[in-house]
């Protein structure tokens, strides 16, 4: 079987990061309800399961061909490519001026938390679609605008990302691509960039490339990186492509996963004759990169909820089939039987679930910033949102690594065996932790940006919400230890993460450990406000909401624990990092 | 001319269906519905003979509880012009459907009905042999392949050993089969617009329409698990076998 959405879990959380969020209450979203939410759902997933899905193992085992400077994507992905476009998936929650729908980004979210589970390698290109027309909408001329976004946004042309090179990663300040000023006004782009997705293929006529590169004059480091827009073939008056840009893929990468999305290595100007004109102002390129990034982790968050989601149904569909060892009575039976497997299973279940919701609550969050008419609202919710991505990002991801790691042991041996398909997920999963911006990226965001420079007021706010919610529940066991937990948090908070004296290095040292239990106590906090949700609704299916209250048990009893054991890391204070010698 | 398509509400085929545990009847609740496989096949086909000019309206009905708009809004998104929903609680029985079908027939001056050749759930092939009946008009079940020609339509359908092609006289019946065509994905652009599609709703009683009920459910029970396979030594111990313990020969 391959991947169908997780439909009921997808309408409840929907609705409930719907409610939580007072989505109902705001105006432009009257058009956008839960009625036309579940629509999209049934549709996507029609979509996802009947045409992305097939075609995710294909693009694993026959991967991207290079040869003299042209991408071959795998078999499948062209036509599937021309289907997502016709079909207008790709400008779903792009402005409809642009030819795109205008969704909301709370009815976006399922509707991606599906192509990522039925074939992320392959959907790459529409999240850059996304980010790409974002930056272009908030710092692009108009007369950038009218070139490149209805072109972006309804998928008859590509975007690419170029910010990486060899000596520049996470460090871009460090960049030296160069763009040269002409008469004209435009600029001479000269450089190599590296681990560009989908930088060059056969999927559509054109590919806009958005290229981080230094002016001349301008101030070393990341002050002097100003952004340009560089298309693969120039666009003529009249809006169609015109002549080469002098952009030359001279490779892809042969990775751990992803295989059928293009890495490409790019070379850009060898012939002097690449032009690329400025988006936004001179040296403030860093800035429009900001917003692509917040977008981007956002999104790799989801990636993280879409293969653990994914890792969940092949693992499950295994344990139901496979007939191993006995049970108490001595027959031999499936080996979701056994207690164990059972244990992995509800770890990969509990914790997709309580990310998809907290993923689900932050799209509904990001539609306040977008949609809401009042100031404080919409300021509370931004810096929610600033909290929660480097949580979300760091937290998802390192899980849906450890996750696939789960289901490949409920496989056993055969999955170590590839046919199974079990491994491509771990595989796939594996750089999530690493782009756009490492988990120790995170970390640092999360505790020097995020919490020390807020002087901790975004958190406070979050462990208040935390502390009404618990003090609203029936006392049980799920709410005790996350009310424990909470208060643990808050101890580390202040001795340690927020203390004047806290030495910055030590910190860094144990930050991720601090992100992976604020990951932890975030979900245990979702799963405990869903059970909750749960009670009251049980008359009308108590098989959901009964297993949605033996989740919140579950995470409680066996995964918030964890989160403790790392806050108690976090406070160590000989941990012999500083002592070692290597 | 017109063309009236059928659309039923229906457990959706990548369900599980459960049956209830006083064995009165399948359970649905909270069970994820979908349009009849069938009928999608028939909304498909319609579309295809508007996009060909030879529709110049797709009116897609149903007949169920108000749980229905949901698949007529399907339909619409995949691109009937309306939808006209028969609203009934538990009036879904075949000869009742067929009975609102004529009635809508009539009032719509409809030169083709297209419809699912039976329900999933149900399985019970009946309303568009009914309707057919009902209204004297012409039927082609089971269709494989459908040819509007003038005021004809020829429809090729699968029997059993082979194809039969029939041409009807317009207006006729049509009942599709599951090689008529593949139903297309809706476009996002046109989920957003079918919101917008009318949308009426109507009652037995406003066609004239006296819902009886001639169908009683008495049992419902879940099929016997399937039995592991046997390996078989000889010819002969199989047909002692199919003699003796399946007594099939």
């Amino acid at each position: 079987m391959s991947y169908q959405a997780p439909y009921k879990d997808m309408q409840w959380l929907v609705e409930q990061a719907y409610q939580t969020q007072q989505l109902g209450n705001l105006e432009s979203l009257q058009d956008f309800d839960l009625d036309l939410a579940n629509a999209i759902i049934d549709e996507a997933n029609k979509f996802a399961s009947g045409v992305l899905a097939p075609l995710n193992m294909v693009g694993d085992e026959e991967g991207c061909k290079f040869s003299d400077g042209q991408v071959t994507t795998p078999t499948g992905w062209k036509d599937a490519y021309a289907q997502f476009r016709d079909s207008g998936w790709i400008g779903l929650a792009l402005p409809e001026e642009f030819g795109g729908q205008g969704l909301p980004k709370y009815i976006a979210q399922p509707v991606n938390e599906m192509w990522l589970s039925s074939n992320l390698a392959f959907v790459m290109f529409a999240a850059l679609a996304q980010g790409g027309s974002e930056i272009l909408l908030k710092f692009a001329s108009d007369e950038l605008k009218a070139r490149y976004l209805t072109q972006i946004v309804t998928g008859e042309w590509t975007v690419a990302m170029a910010l990486t090179e060899p000596n520049a990663g996470s460090d871009l300040g460090a960049l030296t691509t160069k763009a040269i000023p002409q008469a004209d006004g435009t600029y001479q782009i000269k450089g190599q960039k590296i681990y560009i997705t989908y930088g060059e293929h056969d999927m559509a006529d054109n590919i806009v490339h958005l290229v981080l590169a230094r002016t001349p004059d301008a101030p070393a480091g990341s002050r002097g990186i100003s952004l340009f827009a560089v298309p693969k073939y120039r666009v003529n008056e009249d809006g169609s492509c015109g002549e080469f840009n002098d952009i030359r893929c001279t490779g892809i990468e042969h990775k751990t996963g992803l295989h059928g999305s293009p890495t490409c290595s790019i070379s850009y100007g060898d012939n002097d004759a690449c032009v690329g004109e400025l988006i936004g102002n001179l040296n403030q390129g860093l800035m429009a990169m900001f917003v692509l990034m917040n977008e981007a982790r956002l999104s790799c968050g989801m990636q993280g909820v879409g293969l653990s989601e994914l890792a969940l149904q092949k693992a499950l569909q295994y344990s139901k089939e496979r007939v191993q060892g006995a049970g108490a009575d001595g027959q031999r039976v499936a080996i979701i039987e056994h207690p164990d497997v059972k244990r992995m299973l509800l770890n990969l279940r509990s914790e997709s679930f309580a990310l998809r919701s907290l993923g689900y609550q932050i799209a509904a969050l990001i539609d306040v910033t977008e949609q809401s008419d009042d100031e404080a609202a919409v300021k509370a919710a931004e810096k929610r949102i600033a909290l929660l991505t480097p949580i979300f990002k760091g937290f998802a991801t390192e899980q849906a690594n450890e996750l696939a790691g789960d289901a490949i042991q409920v496989y056993g041996g055969m999955g170590f065996v590839e046919e199974t398909g079990i491994a491509q997920v771990m595989r796939d999963a594996r750089i999530t932790t690493i782009y756009e911006g490492t988990t120790g990226v995170q970390s640092k965001d999360l505790v020097h940006r995020k919490i020390r420079m807020d002087q901790g007021q975004a958190i406070s706010e979050l462990l208040a919400a935390m502390r009404v919610d618990i003090a609203q529940a029936p006392e049980n066991v799920v709410n005790k230890r996350l009310s424990a937990a909470v208060d643990q948090l808050a101890q580390v908070l202040d001795t340690t993460v927020l203390s004047p004296n806290a030495d910055l290095a030590q910190l860094d040292a144990v930050a991720v450990p601090f992100l992976n239990a604020m990951g932890g106590i975030c979900c245990a906090w979702q799963l405990a406000r869903l059970a909750l949700k749960a009670q009251e609704s049980k008359a009308q299916d108590e098989e959901f909401f009964g297993n949605v209250e033996a989740l919140a048990e579950f995470y409680s009893a066996y995964k918030l624990p964890l989160a403790q054991a790392a806050l108690t890391t976090v406070t160590q204070e000989q941990n012999g990092v500083d002592a070692y010698q290597f | 001319m017109k063309v009236l398509v059928g659309v039923k509400r229906v457990i959706d085929y990548n369900v599980k269906v459960r049956v209830k545990s006083d064995n009165t009847d399948v359970d649905l609740s909270n069970t994820k519905m979908a349009i009849n496989p069938f009928c999608e096949i028939a909304v498909e086909e319609a579309i295809r003979l508007k996009e060909a000019g030879v529709a110049t309206e797709v009116i897609a009905v149903s007949v169920g509880t108000s749980a229905s708009q949901e698949q007529l809004r399907t339909a619409m998104a995949l691109g009937a012009d309306r939808a006209i929903l028969v609203e009934s609680e538990d009036g879904a029985e075949p000869l009742n459907v067929a009975k609102a079908f004529a009635k809508i027939m009539e009032q719509e001056e409809v030169g083709l009905v297209i419809l699912g050749k039976q329900s999933i759930d149900s399985d019970n092939n009946q309303v568009g042999q009914m309707l057919a009946a009902l209204t004297k008009r012409p039927q082609g079940t089971f269709a494989s392949k459908v040819a509007v020609d003038g005021n004809s339509v020829s429809v090729t359908r699968e029997i059993d050993g082979g194809l039969r092609t029939v041409k009807l006289e317009l207006p006729a019946i049509v009942t599709t089969d599951l090689r008529l065509n593949e139903p297309r994905f809706a476009k996002l652009p046109d989920i957003m617009k079918a919101k917008r599609k009318p949308l009426e709703t109507k009652t037995f009683a406003d066609l004239g329409v006296e819902a009886k009920q001639h169908i009683q459910l008495d049992k419902v029970e879940a099929p016997a698990a399937r039995q592991g396979g046997v390996k078989v030594g000889s010819v002969d111990e199989l047909i002692q076998k199919l003699k003796d313990e399946a007594k099939v020969i």
